[in-house]
């Protein structure tokens, strides 16, 4: 092992005063604006479950909203059924784990538009499910009055504390992920990306990559429902449909598609963007969506990647050739 | 005498009205570098693909150290202890070349779970370093793999084929765009590597001075069937071969 490089460290410093303003932003705020915060590190969790599967492993989803929906009802309905949210939690997170290794399968066999339409189908056969199954969902009405986590000194009734468990929460999340995206199986995952078959002549048991990219991403996604359901104490199917699944897709797009903290720009650019720019009256989300088209056509490496551009221009380094054809194509 | 490390029996692939491969059959043991040359086309690359398991033969059987491998992933293959190159160039363009390296050993080594909650580098940096040593990429050791040469990463789509200790390793045309110097490191590696771990090759070639100076035995494929085998002196005085492939 080397010792810290420069570089190590001043990634050290800025992650620690963005910690600390994440702590300091929401004091003295009014409660709708630690409410926004609140749900932008909610969607972060969610974003970076995708940027996992996305991002890393190369799998392309538009069904993470399904594991919002999934972490969120099941931990509704054990939480309204008595159960500590600390308790209901573990459930919520592996039955997305098991849905998400089942989603996998269809991408054993198909790649790229196919495998988004087929994620597409699943998460409308989820939002189906959650609206017709009234008898435990509630269909349409949805789930309301579930109660927020209280552990005894510190209840999360109230926005902000609520606030500061969520960020405690995506910090052990963000935590988990740096472990396995820079374990062995993040080199599996990015190498399933980059060149499968030669992953596989190389040992990677491609398969069960595939299987667990899709299945860990969804626990994230879980995860982001588990919060969702005390943060806004009333789900409904509508809170979890395509539309959503896109959103997120976005936040991971645009914070940039495999940059470990892309998914926090991104959920802040989608979240807060429309709440900064609300000042344009109607015009914000025109403005938006344009902003968005210009990000997907000309920098589809995300805003963490223009960064990384620019820095190229100050700092040269190295970069990956287009002049060489990639990939095994079985030759 | 002992099992051959690798056996071939009739195998044959055809795709669509292409007979890419027409029964090939035969055996490579133990220490052995076997060339396999033949014209564009003939199946050389079909053939290697379907020893791997990474195509699916029409018929036939391949069987490692006595062992069928009828239906093995090539993944399952590579843990058997053999490795590989692809014609087309095959690395990991977005990592490292440190990491391009580690990958390839990193599979057979601890269990799934050691692998996510152990060390980072699965504890090959030291291994790896020394087969980036071994071809000469030191000073390359942490440039994204995409960033380097045409030739610089033909290097590191070898050194990864090694980089699990195989018995039996298949080089799909290694010297292409090689240069002459490097070339001839290569080569020399590879006798060493042989000599050393008594490792077995299967080199296809189209480069006839490395083929006939690297090889030990050379099997000359046409139109998907064997047309002749033989030392290297052999093979080149057989007027077939001259006449398939060698030209005047
Ligand atoms: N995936 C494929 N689909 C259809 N035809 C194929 C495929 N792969 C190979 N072929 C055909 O099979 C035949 C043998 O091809 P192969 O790549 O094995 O030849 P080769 O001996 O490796 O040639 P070269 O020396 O040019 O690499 C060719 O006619 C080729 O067009
Ligand atoms: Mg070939």
């Amino acid at each position: 092992m080397r010792g810290l490089s420069v570089r190590d460290v001043w990634r050290s410093v800025a992650i620690a005063l963005l910690l600390v303003a994440a702590i300091l932003l929401p004091i003295g705020q009014k409660n709708y604006i630690i409410y926004v915060l609140t749900s932008w590190l909610i969607f972060t969790i969610a974003a970076m479950g995708l940027n996992l599967t996305l991002g890393y492993a190369g799998q392309i989803s538009l069904a993470q909203a399904s594991f919002m929906a999934i972490g969120a009802y099941v931990t509704a309905l054990l939480t309204l059924a008595g159960w500590h949210w600390l308790a209901a939690l573990p459930p919520a997170l592996i039955i997305s784990f098991v849905v998400g290794l089942i989603l996998g399968y269809p991408a054993l066999r198909v790649k790229g538009h196919f495998l988004a339409f087929v994620t597409l189908a699943f998460n409308t056969l989820v939002f189906l499910v959650l609206r017709n199954e009234d008898w435990l969902t509630g269909g349409t009405y949805g789930l309301s009055g579930m109660p927020r986590p209280d552990f005894g000194l510190f209840s999360t009734d109230k926005h902000l504390p609520f606030y500061y468990f969520t960020l405690g929460i995506t910090v052990i999340a963000a935590l988990a992920l740096w472990g396995i995206v820079r374990s062995p199986w993040g080199r599996a995952f990015k190498a399933l990306r980059e060149n499968p078959v030669r992953a596989e002549s190389l040992g990677v048991d491609t398969r069960r990559v595939t299987l667990l990219a899709f299945a860990i991403g969804s626990v994230y996604g879980g995860l982001a429902g588990a919060l969702i359901t005390p943060l806004v104490q009333f789900i409904e199917p509508g809170s979890f449909g395509l539309a959503h699944s896109l959103r997120i897709l976005l936040m991971v797009v645009v914070g940039g598609a495999g940059y470990f903290f892309g998914p926090f720009i991104g959920a802040a650019v989608v979240i807060l963007l429309p709440e900064v720019l609300r000042f344009t009256e109607g015009y914000y989300l025109i403005i938006y969506s344009a902003l968005v088209i210009v990000m997907l056509v000309f920098v589809p490496s995300g805003l963490i990647g223009v960064w990384g551009r620019l820095k190229a221009k100050v700092w040269p380094k190295q970069q990956v050739r287009t002049d060489m054809a990639e990939g095994a194509g079985l030759q | 005498m002992s099992d051959p490390v690798l056996s071939i029996r009739n195998i044959e692939k055809s795709f669509g009205g292409i007979r890419a491969v027409r029964g090939v059959s035969f055996d490579v043991h133990k220490g052995e570098v076997l060339g396999l040359i033949g014209p564009n086309g003939s199946g050389k690359s079909t053939l290697f693909n379907c020893i791997l398991g990474q195509l699916a033969p029409d018929a036939g059987e391949v069987s490692v150290n006595g062992r069928s491998v009828a239906g093995m992933r090539a993944s399952q293959m590579n843990r058997l202890g053999v490795g590989r190159t692809f014609q087309q160039l095959s690395v990991f363009p977005k990592m490292s070349v440190l990491d391009n390296i580690i990958l390839a050993g990193q599979e057979h080594h601890g269990t799934m779970l050691s692998r996510l909650f152990g060390a980072p580098d699965a504890g090959l940096t030291g291994e790896a370093e020394r087969m980036i040593a071994f071809f000469r990429l030191t000073h390359l050791r942490d440039e994204l793999a995409g960033s380097l040469s045409y030739g610089q990463q033909k290097l590191v789509d070898a050194a990864m084929a090694f980089m699990a200790g195989p018995s039996l390793v298949l080089l799909d045309e290694p010297a292409g765009g090689v240069n002459l110097t490097m070339l001839s490191h290569f080569k020399e590696r590879l006798s060493a590597y042989n000599a050393e771990h008594g490792t077995t090759f299967v080199v296809i070639e189209h480069n006839m001075e490395f083929v006939m100076s690297l090889c030990t035995r050379i099997i000359v494929l046409a139109e998907g069937a064997v047309i002749a085998e033989g030392s290297p002196d052999e093979i080149r005085a057989n007027q077939t071969v001259i006449d398939a492939y060698l030209g005047g």
